[in-house]
């Protein structure tokens, strides 16, 4: 395990790694609101919408996610529905963490007391001032441990895009592994994830103690 | 002046309020009292807008409101809950400043300024960075009293304004509602307590039971 040869395969497991945060960020900045209107939905009033939302998170969390990347790429062209590796994998993973942050937020939703949307009422603030200064800053705080599960969840999960043949960081390892017939790819790869999600705990212990302000 | 007439609220078939009546002058305090399962809460609901009535007219001087409306001219209640329910997340002032800034469109130095006069006028000097966990229920009380007030409502309604606090405080409400009548406060106090009722009121309604299903 020389130096020289750890030098040589970075940038490579580097590249890999930039795919694999990129496509954490993308997902993250767009699963977040869908769960978060989605969770609107599924404490709604609406049944229908209700139904519908419902079925759409029981589809999401009772299939693989892999099954799910395999679908939106090989399968929605066959109706249609036309996408490039990247954007697919997107879209799965959108889907996919908007209904895991769904249901987070419903529990959160769902343990902010009635009186508080009353006192908001009779102080004539509308649904969507409720929902936005009253609400979501109270449910966030609730949310934010089960949230960083996912999130690190995310980062790791995001390696099952190989099977659209999308080069991530684990892929780039990978191939690295086979080529040179030795496991210090690997390694580094394991190394490079840790790093990662390290990075998201202090995050997210940043942001917990951010929002300790009150109890 | 307010004036109801003829309210009426069922649930599930089962009338709760059977055509009430009333009155409150302007500076007056009315106070609602019956046994528990009577309805008063229930009125006390429907006048506040948090429940729609089934029939019933309201009259703010003689000109009609609707309490679950959100018109301006609708806007003429305040409403301190028994559990006050401020807004955990919001510092005193916050709270106090939230609805008269998103609602009333007044500007953040002009919100501030009335909440800092009306923390003077209560006693909370000085809280306004506090959040509700640090307050005892007096000083919450207060507070969602400031907070109603803040949105210069025309009447100030309590719901069981003794229950949520210690016993020995019963007197310090007493009094801090009636040196808000002094300064021209209209105000309805929903509470199970005669005697407390005795000491506050002008005017006292009693609601009630009806145990007629329909």
């Amino acid at each position: 395990m020389s130096f020289t040869y750890i030098m040589e395969i970075l940038p490579s497991l580097f590249q890999g790694a930039g795919l694999t945060l990129q496509l954490f960020f993308w997902t993250l900045i767009g699963s977040l609101p869908l769960g978060i209107i989605v969770s609107l939905g599924l404490t709604s009033k609406i049944k229908p919408l209700k139904w519908v939302l419902e079925m759409y998170v029981w589809l999401m969390r009772g299939t693989p996610l892999l099954l799910q990347l395999i679908f939106v790429f090989y399968g929605l062209p066959i109706v249609g529905i036309v996408f490039q590796r990247y954007d697919a994998a997107l879209v799965a993973f959108i889907l996919n963490y908007a209904a895991y942050f769904a249901e987070i937020f419903r529990g959160g939703l769902q343990s902010i007391s009635q009186g508080q949307y009353e006192g908001a009422r009779v102080l004539r603030l509308s649904y969507w001032q409720t929902i936005r200064k009253i609400v979501i800053p109270q449910v966030v705080k609730i949310v934010i441990p089960s949230i960083g599960n996912e999130v690190i969840n995310l980062i790791k999960d995001s390696s099952l895009v190989y099977v659209i043949g999308l080069g991530d960081l684990l892929r780039a390892g990978n191939v690295a592994t086979s080529r040179d017939v030795t496991l210090v790819p690997l390694l580094l790869v394991g190394l490079i994830y840790l790093l990662m999600v390290g990075i998201c705990t202090v995050i997210l212990r940043w942001v917990e103690k951010r929002y300790s302000y009150y109890k | 002046m307010l004036e109801i007439k003829d309210l009426k609220k069922s649930f599930n078939g089962r009338q709760i309020l059977n055509g009430v009546d009333l009155i409150v002058e302007d500076g007056e305090i009315l106070s609602i009292v019956g046994p528990s399962g009577a309805g008063k809460t229930t009125l006390l609901r429907c006048i506040t807008g948090l429940e729609s009535a089934d029939a019933g007219i309201f009259l703010i001087d003689g000109q009609p409101f609707d309490p679950q409306g959100t018109e301006e001219s609708d806007a003429v209640i305040g409403v301190v809950f028994q559990d006050f329910n401020l807004f955990p997340h919001l510092s005193v002032l916050e709270n106090i400043t939230l609805a008269p800034m998103m609602v009333l469109k007044k500007s953040k130095d002009e919100a501030n300024q009335k909440a800092a006069q009306l923390l003077e006028e209560l006693g909370l000097t000085g809280l306004g960075d506090h959040y509700p966990y640090q307050l005892s229920g007096g000083q919450k009380q207060r507070v969602a009293i400031a907070r109603a007030l803040a949105m210069n409502p025309r009447i100030l309604c309590y719901d069981e304004p003794t229950s949520a606090l210690d016993p020995n405080l019963r007197d310090e409400v007493a009094n801090l509602i009636l040196s808000l009548k002094k300064e021209g406060m209209t105000q309805l106090v929903v509470t199970h307590d005669m005697d407390f009722a005795n000491k506050i009121a002008d005017k006292i309604l009693k609601v009630q039971a009806l145990d007629t299903k329909n």
